[in-house]
């Protein structure tokens, strides 16, 4: 790891202002940044730690309601409020990782973590993650890789909470040298094709302060599942998340993500069309998770994930409709 | 000499044999014995110091002026090294040493293989430093995919012997002495007992698979690695080591100092598994190091390097074909096993299938395939897990064909009458009458099934180890020996074998262990520890005590022989004024107490042998629809000769049981297929059972008196993780009514074995 200056910041407007300067990484949990800079994957010269800042780390139901982004995935899995109303936001923070990360991770550093991907973390691997030339998931070892948009770089997007946050159709107030301003979550995500070498569209010095998450509309239910092969400290191979209204008998709004089986988490419109309109049934979710995988394009070693994603989709809508 | 009329055996199945003793060492026990402390559940001497982290283990050394040794890797599977410049890294500020390990012109032969290395003040700067060293590689072709690796046209991993250079740090364990070699095949080592064609000619029915088992790492908790220190021409090393002596004589070796200035001590240790003999590259580096800065250095290795270069289990595709008669009885066993340790050999499978079930036609084919990977290293009962895996199944698929129920099967072939009522205990308690009314669940996606295997391992144990104990005049004893506590609990077995024999509270006891200032003790591996070291700890204790009652007997006037001790009283029979509890007896001693060394006697020849004998059961949950297993439950049951402690050992079983989970589930190596290169060299993709993932774990130790040694002592490291991975296989293949044929049991795995089971008509 290379010597850096760690500036502790006593706002988050200044701790926007310095991080926008070059070469500087903004830490607040310090989970995954510590872990590249060990790695050499990234090695600031400056290293800007927010965690500390008082007052960004608040739960408030609103409507609509507020979560501090320095709020912990331990805090907001464990918080009453945010378990009853945003029931799918709460499993997707107490599934992630292990109790200890989870004391220490925020919900905004869980939103703009670099992905998992083997080739990404390992330094010998000029991928294009890292602004190389190559995929090496492509045709290689790609069993947890992703299962859609596999043609630039097919790593799955590593956050959880991004997942639940998209069913709700969250945004996420952010600071900036430039001012203030919102960004509906659909908008934060950025595919390899635009650009592989990052997962958000934040700006440099850019730093999320609130996420917003509208109130839950009367009828609607939300349900975030996630297959893990080992229950202890492990990444998901699929995750589902669904947040559907019914009423009078009929689906009036669905929201489907598929999480862990794309570059970024993965609206299943396909999924989305069949449910709208439709009486709930058995059948219709499994017409809908059928639907939601059609167009999957695995690579060589994970088209079993096609399979689970479709399971696991179908398990989650018919709890959503139950 | 003398023989003594003896009471070995079991659990109520006890026979009378004379027993041929060894001159001065006390008889083994006698199945009626009422014993103080041995056998009970006694806590770790060392239990408060490790959870409290006041134990110091050999990675939490520090001293005064250390540097931090680090070493630099090959990036390639395949390379000639062309030059190796180390004048920038010297250059580096904190650097006081800097060394190469492969000398221009050598190659390396797999990525991650150690080719330079330097010693700086921080262990931040040793690792900038090392990125400082240039190295001129011209790769060369590589193959990593055992399959590939056996073409004639595949690249050659190793030189062939001819061409062997020396200096090459693999030269020396590329192993298979004398085994011929074509490419990188090498073998077969061939077993044959009986006529295997006549056998399968005998058969009624016949079954034969093909089961393909990967490759797991050791990743102990402490990683490998040493501390070295010079004073003057005397080195002392703090190792993580499972044989301190071994350590010790490769250091003088290998540096050309005389093995009496070598100084090793493991005071505590975080696991081994079998990959921590001898000093290894990393340890004659950090003592290379330290002599070359004239300071001491600390060199342990990093979970990456870990993965990469200490050791693994090798991987198995083994072929096996079975014949039985129609009642049930194995008439043929035939295996062809080919198997990948990298760069090592070594990766036979045939024990299990040679030494469990009772076949009169064997035969055992077995090749080591080299591939350019990480070399292999003994690990946790080298070959057991992927032999039994393979053999179990074979069973099952058997008594599948038979109509024979699989646990019947194996009662009619199992030559272990221990192993029989080992299977008979573990059917009772994982309640296997009912196990397939159990399969069915509320949720008709679940799927429950139950499974079973055994274990064998060797009645090892051996000359060599020797102690020494030391009675004082307070009545207090102190016992010592050079044998190192992997995490196992030798500290406390040591105690407890010498309060069990001089009759005091293990409080009273003092234990030192782990350095090579003491008697010699055994390395820690082949489950060979307390067999050895029991013995001689008791023989040592037994001996001393003597010495007390010659002290007392001098003072009594009367013979040494006429002193008798009982309970914790010297006495002379009939006659009840000689009679001195221990503490008074003890008094009566001189200033400097007595001592006693005594060596291991040789195992009694004539004694009531067998192969230790193990069972497991497992109980298993599967998803049918995702392929996702959960282990529910598995029953252990294992032949530990006479307990010495029943907290470590079913402590030991336990570990076993977690290690064979994981292999069975999650634990693989995975290369990738371009470069050559590990990528999940960490433990987060590197798969490991974590505590969610334990099933619950019952152990159920069957005590044996079997009188080889005074102890009746067998280890149980290693027969503990042979059966869990084949019992939970076979319990996932009765839950899913489908063959598993390959390891780990991943998720696919399942979903394929449901799809190729379907495509045959269905599962039941």
């Amino acid at each position: 790891m290379k010597p850096f200056v760690l500036l502790p910041a006593r706002t988050l407007s200044e701790a926007a202002r310095e991080a926008a300067r070059p070469n500087t990484a903004l830490k607040a949990g310090g989970v995954d940044l510590l872990d590249r800079m060990k790695e050499g994957l990234d090695s600031p010269e400056r290293v800007v730690s927010i965690s500390h800042i008082p007052g960004h780390d608040r739960i408030e139901l609103g409507p609509p309601a507020r979560i501090g982004a320095l709020s912990t995935l331990a805090r907001i899995s464990s918080h009453p409020d945010v378990k009853r109303v945003y029931p799918a936001l709460a499993a997707a923070a107490e599934g992630a990782a292990t109790p200890q990360i989870r004391n220490m991770a925020t919900l905004g550093g869980n939103l703009c973590q670099r992905p998992r991907c083997w080739y990404y973390r390992l330094a010998e691997f000029d991928c294009r993650k890292k602004g190389g030339r190559e995929c090496f998931a492509l045709e290689g070892e790609n069993r947890f890789h992703a299962i859609f948009e596999t043609d630039v770089c097919c790593c799955v997007h590593p956050s959880a909470t991004a997942v639940a946050l998209l069913a709700y159709g969250g945004r996420l107030e952010t600071v900036s040298p430039k001012g203030k301003r919102t960004i509906p979550i659909e908008d934060f995500f950025v595919r390899p094709t635009k650009d592989p070498t990052r997962e958000h569209s934040l700006q440099p010095g850019e730093i999320i302060e609130t996420v917003v998450i509208p109130a839950p509309v009367e009828g609607s239910r939300s349900v975030y599942t996630k297959l893990k092969e080992k229950e202890s400290f492990d990444w998901p191979l699929v995750e589902a998340c669904v947040n559907l209204t019914v009423s009078g008998g009929a689906v009036r709004d669905a929201r489907v993500i598929l999480g862990s089986v794309a570059p970024i988490p993965r609206r299943a419109k396909e999924a989305e069309a069949i449910l709208i309109g439709a009486k709930p049934s058995a059948a219709v979710a499994a017409k809908a998770a059928e639907a939601a995988v059609s167009s999957a394009t695995p690579l060589s070693q994970n088209a079993f994930k096609v399979r689970l994603a479709r399971v696991v989709l179908e398990r989650t809508l018919r709890e959503a409709m139950a | 000499m003398s023989k003594e009329k003896l009471r070995l055996g079991f659990a109520g199945r006890f026979e009378e044999k004379e027993v041929t003793l060894a001159e001065n060492d006390p008889a083994p026990w006698d199945p009626g014995h009422k014993f103080s402390l041995l056998g009970s559940r006694v806590a770790r001497l060392d239990g408060k110091a490790k959870v409290t982290g006041k134990a110091r283990y050999s990675i939490d050394v520090v001293l005064p002026g250390m540097l931090y040794g680090k070493m630099l890797r090959s990036p390639h599977p395949a390379a000639i090294v062309k030059s190796v410049d180390l004048s920038a890294a010297q250059r580096m500020p904190g650097v006081k040493a800097a060394l190469s390990i492969i000398q221009p012109g050598e190659k390396v032969r797999f990525a991650g293989q150690e080719v330079a290395a330097v010693a700086a003040d921080t262990s931040e700067r040793a690792i900038d430093a090392i990125g400082a060293i240039r190295v001129v590689y011209e790769p060369t072709t590589f193959v990593v995919d055992l399959e590939e690796a056996k073409k004639p046209e595949a690249p050659l991993v190793l030189q062939p012997r001819a061409e062997k250079k020396s200096g090459d740090p693999y030269a020396a364990e590329l192993g298979g002495k004398g085994l011929p070699r074509k490419g990188n095949v090498q073998g077969p080592r061939t077993f044959e007992k009986g006529n295997t064609e006549e056998g399968f000619r005998q058969s009624d029915v016949i079954v034969e698979g093909t089961y393909v088992t990967q490759v797991q790492t050791h990743t102990a908790l402490e990683t490998h690695g040493v501390v070295a220190r010079w004073e003057g021409d005397e080195l002392t090393v703090w190792a993580s080591t499972q044989g301190i002596f071994s350590v010790r004589d490769e250091l003088a070796a290998v540096l050309n100092v005389p093995a009496s200035k070598v100084h090793v001590i493991t005071e505590y240790m975080g696991g081994g598994f079998g990959a921590k003999f001898g000093a290894r590259v990393e340890g004659v580096t950090a003592a290379k190091l330290a002599r070359a800065a004239g300071a001491p250095v600390k060199l342990f290795l990093d979970r990456k390097e870990e993965h990469l270069a200490t050791g693994n289990r090798p991987s198995s595709v083994q072929w096996i074909k079975a014949g039985a008669t129609k009642d049930g009885k194995l008439t043929a066993l035939h295996l062809v096993v080919h198997g990948t340790g990298g760069t090592n050999g070594g990766t036979g499978t045939s024990g299990p299938l040679k030494n469990i079930y009772a076949c009169d036609n064997v035969k055992t084919v077995e090749y080591d395939v080299f591939t350019n990977a990480g070399p292999s290293a003994a690990m946790r009962a080298p070959g057991h897990p992927q032999g039994s895996f393979a053999l179990e199944a074979t069973m099952d698929e058997l008594a599948r064909k038979l109509g024979l129920d699989p646990l019947e099967l194996r009662l009619k072939n199992d030559p272990s009458e221990v192993r029989r009522e080992e299977f008979r205990i573990g059917a009772e308690k994982i309640g296997w009458k009912t196990r397939d009314e159990r399969r069915r669940t509320k949720d008709p996606a679940i799927r429950r099934g139950i499974g079973t295997g055994a274990a064998v391992w060797y009645n090892t144990g051996g000359t060599g180890p020797k102690a020494s104990v030391t009675i004082h005049r307070d009545g207090s004893a102190e016992v010592v020996h050079g044998v190192q506590d992997l995490g196992t609990g030798a500290r406390t077995m040591v105690g407890i074998v010498a309060a069990e024999e001089l009759h005091l509270p293990l409080e009273r006891v003092a234990v030192k262990i782990g350095d090579t200032h003491l008697p010699y003790g055994p390395a820690s591996g082949g489950s060979t520890t307390t067999p050895s070291s029991a013995p001689t700890i008791r023989a040592a204790a037994y001996q001393a005590k003597q010495k007390v009652a010659e002290v007392l007997a001098k003072g009594w006037g009367v013979s040494p022989s006429e002193v008798v001790f009982s309970d914790g009283v010297f006495s002379v029979h009939g006659d009840a004024d000689k009679r001195l509890a221990w503490k008074q007896a003890c008094a009566k001693l001189p200033e400097e107490g007595v001592s006693a060394t005594a060596a291991r006697a040789e195992n009694h020849p004539d004694a009531w042998k067998r192969f230790t004998a193990g069972a497991q059961f497992a109980e298993v949950e599967v998803d049918t629809e995702t392929g996702l297993v959960r282990v529910v439950k598995v029953v252990a049951v294992h032949d530990c000769g006479l307990v010495v402690n029943a907290l470590t050992t079913e402590s030991q079983v336990q570990g076993g049981v977690i290690q064979g989970v994981s292999y069975a589930l999650y634990e693989n190596r995975i290369l990738d297929r371009s470069t050559g290169r590990m990528v999940n060299p960490n433990v987060e993709q590197y798969k490991i059972v974590g505590a969610r993932d334990v099933p619950e774990i019952e152990a159920i130790l069957v005590p044996v008196w079997d009188g080889v040694n005074s102890t009746h002592s067998v280890g149980i490291g290693e027969p503990a993780t042979v059966p869990t991975a084949g019992a939970i296989a076979n319990a996932v293949s009765h839950a899913i009514g489908a063959r598993i044929r390959r390891l780990p049991i991943t998720p696919e795995a399942v979903l394929e074995a449901l799809e190729e089971a379907g495509s045959k008509g269905g599962v039941a």
